[in-house]
């Protein structure tokens, strides 16, 4: 296996030709080359922008959003977008850390359509919120549900 | 920028369809001029499982639609959080049960790059068969209620005759008819019994005529013709906004597969066509399906030929169960297998991504691991769920009875919508 590549600086040495590496090294807050696979951290206010520099670099199809709960570590809450490049055939990481606290961000589904769906269902799940979504609703769970299920705090069987 | 740049142009939600109606209303008399809001489903027998829409209507034409879904969430993804990772191959099983292999594939390729695994020649090639079978199935499920939808019966019992023969070749590797968990971490769970090639390779010699046989029943079929073309077109900037993929995404145009475009399982070592059409309607998408089954038989056909010799699984005696024969002799192999069941085996920290090309389009899982026996996070990304978000684009402006095609033409599974 090829070793871990960690850290934007190193990310851009290592990989200086990624149209995604050069579209994101002014923005990434932190990147990483792990398994065939390039993830780039960016903070929260820049993934609008770091959103836009990818389509520009040719990252066209946004595949899912997710999200990953850390509790108790903070920042609590890791948001995964997943795009490919119909073109390069290569798959590209956006994930963005939110704190426990705060977990808000801003919505991609305007820029994104795909992300619609995706999106109501982390906020359903995990309950983060996307400002500026056009419909941010429960997805899944009933629409007078307590709580969120995927949440680490959230019991796996049992009461809540 | 994508075509549908303006929120309000996306898919709404059910109170916008409500609100759009009674925007829409005007004057006073109660008939002219008004659309009507109807509920479809989730009993609805063309809505392929527990699908609900709230459709706008005026007269028969759709103004707009708005999928509901969560009627058979069970919470998978949380369920995987507490189980062990071989545990987790049967869950795979039911998200998507038409291909149950595929999405045990899928999942085992994630964990296994992240355990940097080596997995055999043979073990890659059997994958490689029976995902290619497991898309046979699926998409003769899909010609049968896709045609009994829209009043066509008999092509379903013609197709279910050769699912029948598919399914038995799956119990008999397997064991199970349906939740075969027949693809493990690793490789595969066991050796294939003696006949069971030939007994594929008679299927796959019967299986052309089937579908020519199928395709007399309605390719030259006049309501089937009027029935399907024209109907539910997606252009291809729409369909890669919306996240479609698989058989829509390239009967838009666009030719993209995972199996050709990024291999995974040796797939790079078969030759085959990607059928694409530009028609971007509900026959383009049936043309090219009925192409994907022929291109299938020719791929198991090389899998079959060339079905190497060996293991059928890694060589890590820490992760797989060991033989059973060896495990009455070796001692070393009772305690890997007693300590494999009781603790699991843990998985270096880090997260994975596999992509495989399922019957239904891109089917991603998405495995989060902290260094424990257990996955600390498994998102599963169905294509059905994403095909989905283009219904409504598909069914704008056609009549209310053409929406049951579209259904049908995306090919959706509720199971792997809800999750």
């Amino acid at each position: 296996m090829d070793p871990t590549i960690l850290g934007t600086q190193a990310v851009v040495e290592a990989l200086p030709e990624e149209p995604a590496v050069k579209a994101l090294s002014g923005i990434a807050s932190d990147a990483k080359y792990d398994r065939n696979e390039l993830t780039v951290t960016v903070p929260r206010e820049s993934l609008i922008s770091a959103s836009k520099a990818i389509r520009n670099a040719g990252y066209n199809y946004l595949e899912d959003v997710t999200a990953v709960d850390w509790y108790p570590s903070e920042p609590r809450f890791q948001v995964v977008y997943h795009f490919l490049s119909f073109s390069l055939k290569r798959r590209l990481r956006i994930v963005v850390r939110l704190a426990g606290d705060d977990a808000s961000l801003d919505s991609i589904t305007p820029n994104w359509p795909a992300a619609n769906f995706y999106e109501r269902e982390v906020f359903d799940l995990f309950g983060i919120h996307f400002g500026g979504h056009p419909y941010l609703r429960r997805l899944m769970m009933p629409e007078d549900w307590q709580g969120h299920p995927l949440r680490k705090d959230y019991p796996v069987e049992g009461y809540r | 920028m994508s075509p549908i740049a303006a929120p309000d142009q996306i898919n709404p939600g059910i109170d916008d369809v409500i609100a759009d109606s009674e925007r829409h209303h005007h004057g006073n008399d109660p008939i002219a001029d008004q659309t009507m809001v109807i509920n479809m489903g989730p009993q609805h027998p063309s809505t392929h499982g527990v699908l609900r829409l709230v459709l706008e209507i005026d007269g028969e034409t759709v103004v707009s639609l708005a999928p509901d879904i969560g009627y058979l969430h069970t919470g998978i993804e949380k369920t995987c959080e507490a189980k062990f990772y071989q545990q987790v191959v049967p869950l795979t099983d039911r998200i998507d049960y038409l291909s149950p292999m595929t999405n045990n594939t899928a999942y085992a390729l994630a964990v296994e790059k992240l355990l940097d695994l080596e997995i055999p020649a043979k073990a890659q090639w059997l994958r490689v068969l029976f995902n290619e079978l497991m898309r046979i199935n699926s998409h003769l499920v899909w010609l049968g209620t896709h045609a009994m939808d829209i009043g066509a019966l008999t092509v379903f019992l013609y197709c279910f005759r050769e699912r029948e023969q598919l399914l038995r070749i799956f119990e008999a590797v397997s064991g199970q008819r349906m939740m075969t968990s027949y693809i493990r971490i690793g490789g595969v769970s066991l050796e294939p019994p003696l006949g069971l090639f030939e007994s594929i390779q008679t299927f796959l010699k019967d299986f052309p005529s089937k579908i020519d046989e199928y395709e007399s029943l309605l390719t030259g079929n006049p309501i089937w013709i009027k029935r399907l073309k024209g109907v539910g077109y997606i252009s291809s900037a729409d369909a890669i906004a919306l996240g479609v993929s698989g058989p829509p995404l390239r009967a838009a145009g666009i030719d993209f597969d995972v199996r050709r475009d990024m291999p995974y399982s040796s797939y790079e070592k078969f030759q085959f066509k990607v059928p694409v059409s530009t028609d971007s309607d509900v026959w383009a998408r049936y043309v090219l399906r009925l192409e994907e089954m022929r291109e299938s038989v020719k791929i198991c056909q090389q899998a079959l030929d060339g079905m190497p010799e060996g293991r059928i699984v890694a060589d890590a005696p820490k992760i797989i169960l060991p033989d059973r024969e060896q495990m009455k002799t070796q001692m070393e192999s009772l305690i890997h297998h007693f300590k494999i069941v009781t603790e699991g085996f843990a998985v270096p920290a880090g997260e994975a991504t596999s992509s495989v090309e399922a019957a239904h389009g891109m089917m991603n899982y998405y495995v989060v691991s902290d260094g424990t026996a257990k996955p600390y996070r498994v998102h599963m990304r169905n294509a059905d769920f994403a095909n989905l978000q283009a219904l409504e684009t598909m069914c704008k402006g056609q009549l209310l009875a053409d929406v049951v095609a579209v259904i049908g033409s995306i090919d959706i599974v509720l199971g792997a919508i809800d999750r």
